[in-house]
């Protein structure tokens, strides 16, 4: 299987709510894909969270692109640069994008791919519930703006779209 | 250490008189699955008078499958944890065999089945070892805070770190080749899987495996060395004297995918032999208290004070009379050996004990890999439907049960689990007793202390609650409140682990 250039790290649990919203957007820009509106540069990667051995889904790649709920973005979306960062998720079963990037550097001894990061607001997260309205309403915005940065996957593009 | 009985540990439970008593959490436990929050009442000379391990989410496992047709069961209940869903896959697999009738899979379906969980088993424990608890190990709990993390790992141990990722990955590999997709599998279907193996799919596994065996022999050295270097130390830390349980085959060998309940006494002996699993609500029965979400099993043949029990890895090692690998047999052995054919109580032996279950999966995969079944066709069994299916596994903390009853339209109207974690939940407990009363009684309570106390936890790797993950969901923080729960002083652990105020 030929790696592609830009690896999509959607991470969440369907069955917890507003967790899902990552692996709902992953679904649309797989339709995406599967229609061919969007280059065939995407190798999505869909997780309930990300852990030590996503560093090497990472290798090779010229970009990532994660995507997660977020208890603390701002509506409808975050769109960011992010960098490779140590936080208190390093020491658990759960890291964040940032500290899965420091890992990266440590085990491979390169610098991480360029990577983005949407955060999409999530407001409840308990088991069996659906997505909530409001969530569903970021969910729509965050797929707007996907489908506008995924047909272009050149870094200087990516960074013009990021928020003054 | 002190000689603190098992029964002035138990004691600390409940405080005897809660008022005017100085309140210590630490919330979140670090570097276990999910949230916990162990409280501690001082008294004004820093004596410890209580001591829980709580846990602060209630899951509701069951209200989230009752209603559900059984055949989504497998699929559905992977969502219950992020951390082991396979785990919950096969259990739920195994319990709708039974709802369909067959209580024998073809040797394909058994043995795709055995190689996958034998995945699920190498890469949960490589995790767990090679980053979650090494950093405690490698570099002492009086070392810096900043260092005792993966990427403190990482700098001074590099290729040590990288066979924990690599091993891992390979973990996984095994699994999304056999369930088909890296998540959400959906092999074990009623009465068997709905994939084997092809030969492409053999040999792409089989490539790596004499270096993951490699690597695995020597994680269980490192293991071994690691509880040596400070023998007194790993002996006596958080030690209790519980009573162990797991599911053993036919000959007593270690069996994680299916057997029948065992049972050690604390002194060795063996109280339940070869009980058929779906009798299990006849000798383990579930305590509620007031004070935590989880439940508190016990035996029933000892009752509630006296039939608390272990699972896990090092329940698995006691109790089972022999691997049929050779190399985790002879590990075994040895391991064994240490407690001259007791019973091994330290409870820091988790970590020893697990890495001779990962090196058994390895070789396990590497025999199963070997073994032409696994490329099969004959993949389904069909029986006579019944109103009750129980499934049982050893999962990588420990036996998971689930138990299900549907109605004629095939729809669950009851659900209970019992995860590996509920069972340990009294022994967590003990061993905060027991290193709040070893460690931090009548002295300045300061952070290596504190992660002393999350260091007994860890050994059980336990997992405390499901992938809820979502950003900003990770604080860390340590309060100090009065009896009247008015913080006196907060800490804060910073992304270096260092504290501020």
């Amino acid at each position: 299987m030929t790696l592609k250039p830009v690896a999509v790290l959607g991470y969440g649990n369907p069955s917890r709510g507003d967790d899902a919203l990552a692996p709902l957007l992953l679904e649309h820009i797989q339709q995406k894909l599967n229609k061919h509106l969007i280059p065939d540069c995407f190798d999505l990667i869909d997780d309930f969270q990300l852990q030590i051995e996503h560093t090497l889904d990472m290798q090779g790649r010229s970009q990532i692109l994660f995507i997660d709920a977020s208890m603390n973005a701002k509506e409808p979306f975050e769109f960011s640069r992010i960098h490779a960062a140590q936080d208190d998720s390093i020491s658990s079963h759960a890291l964040s994008p940032v500290a899965l990037l420091s890992v990266y550097e440590q085990v491979h001894h390169e610098p991480a791919p360029s990577a983005f990061l949407i955060a999409i607001p999530g407001y409840r997260f308990e088991l069996g519930e659906a997505l909530s309205p409001k969530a569903e309403a970021n969910l729509h915005q965050a797929v707007e703006f996907c489908d506008q940065i995924l047909i272009n996957t050149d870094l200087a593009y990516w960074n013009s779209c990021l928020p003054a | 250490m002190t000689n603190i009985s098992d029964i002035e540990i138990d004691r600390l439970e409940t405080a005897q008189q809660s008022e005017g008593l100085r309140r210590i959490a630490i919330d979140p436990v670090s570097r276990v699955e999910g949230h916990g929050k162990v409280t501690l009442l001082l008294d004004e000379n820093d004596k410890v008078q209580q001591a829980r391990l709580h846990i602060v989410e209630f899951r509701g496992f069951e209200k989230f499958i009752q209603g559900r047709p059984y055949w989504e069961l497998p699929v559905l209940v992977q969502r219950l944890c992020g951390i082991c869903p396979v785990s919950h896959h096969l259990a739920a697999g195994k319990a709708i065999d039974q709802l369909v009738g067959v209580d024998e899979l073809t040797p394909t379906a058994d043995k795709v089945r055995r190689l996958m969980h034998f995945g699920q088993l190498l890469q949960s424990h490589a995790l767990h070892f090679f980053h979650l608890c090494s950093p405690d190990l490698l570099f002492g709990i009086n070392s810096s805070v900043a260092e005792r993390n993966v990427v403190g790992v990482l700098n001074a141990h590099p290729e040590l770190a990288k066979q924990g990722v690599l091993l891992r990955k390979f973990g996984q590999e095994v699994i999304r080749v056999t369930a088909g997709k890296r998540i959400h599998g959906s092999s074990a279907v009623p009465g068997g899987v709905n994939k084997s193996l092809n030969k492409e799919e053999r040999d792409y596994l089989l490539k790596d495996m004499d270096q993951m065996i490699e690597w695995s022999l020597a994680a269980v050295a490192t293991s071994k060395s690691l509880f040596m270097q400070d023998l007194q130390y790993s002996r006596d830390f958080a030690r209790i004297q519980t009573h162990m349980m797991s599911l053993t085959g036919k000959n007593g060998e270690m069996d994680i995918y299916h057997g029948g309940l065992r049972v050690k006494t604390v002194d060795g002996n063996t109280l339940l032999d070869q009980v058929d699993y779906r009798d299990y609500n006849k000798h383990i029965h579930e305590q509620v208290k007031p004070w935590s979400y989880m439940k508190f099993p016990y035996l029933t043949a000892l009752g509630k004070k006296e039939g608390a029990y272990r699972v896990g890895p090092l329940a698995r090692l006691n109790v089972c009379d022999s691997i049929n690998t050779e190399l985790a047999e002879a590990a075994r052995i040895d391991f064994r050996a240490f407690a001259d054919g007791g019973m091994v109580q330290s409870t820091l032996a988790y970590h020893w004990a697990r890495m001779i279950e990962l090196l058994h999966c390895a070789e396990g995969i590497r025999d199963l890999l070997h073994d032409d079944d696994i490329l099969g066709t004959d993949l389904v069994v069909k029986g006579e439907m019944r109103s009750r299916g129980i499934g049982v596994i050893e999962a990588p903390r420990g036996t998971l049960f689930h138990d299900y009853d549907i109605n004629e339209d095939g729809l669950v109207t009851r659900a209970n689990l019992i995860v590996s974690t509920t069972s340990n939940n009294r022994a967590m407990n003990q061993s905060v007793r027991r290193v709040a009363a070893d460690l931090l009684d009548g002295r300045e309570v300061t952070e290596p202390l504190l992660n002393q106390i999350e260091v007994s936890i860890r050994a059980y790797d336990p997992c405390l609650s499901c992938a809820t993950h979502a950003l900003g969901k990770m604080p860390l923080e340590i309060e100090l409140l009065d009896a009247e729960g008015k913080r006196v002083h907060r800490l804060i652990k910073d992304s270096k682990g260092q504290l501020s105020e």
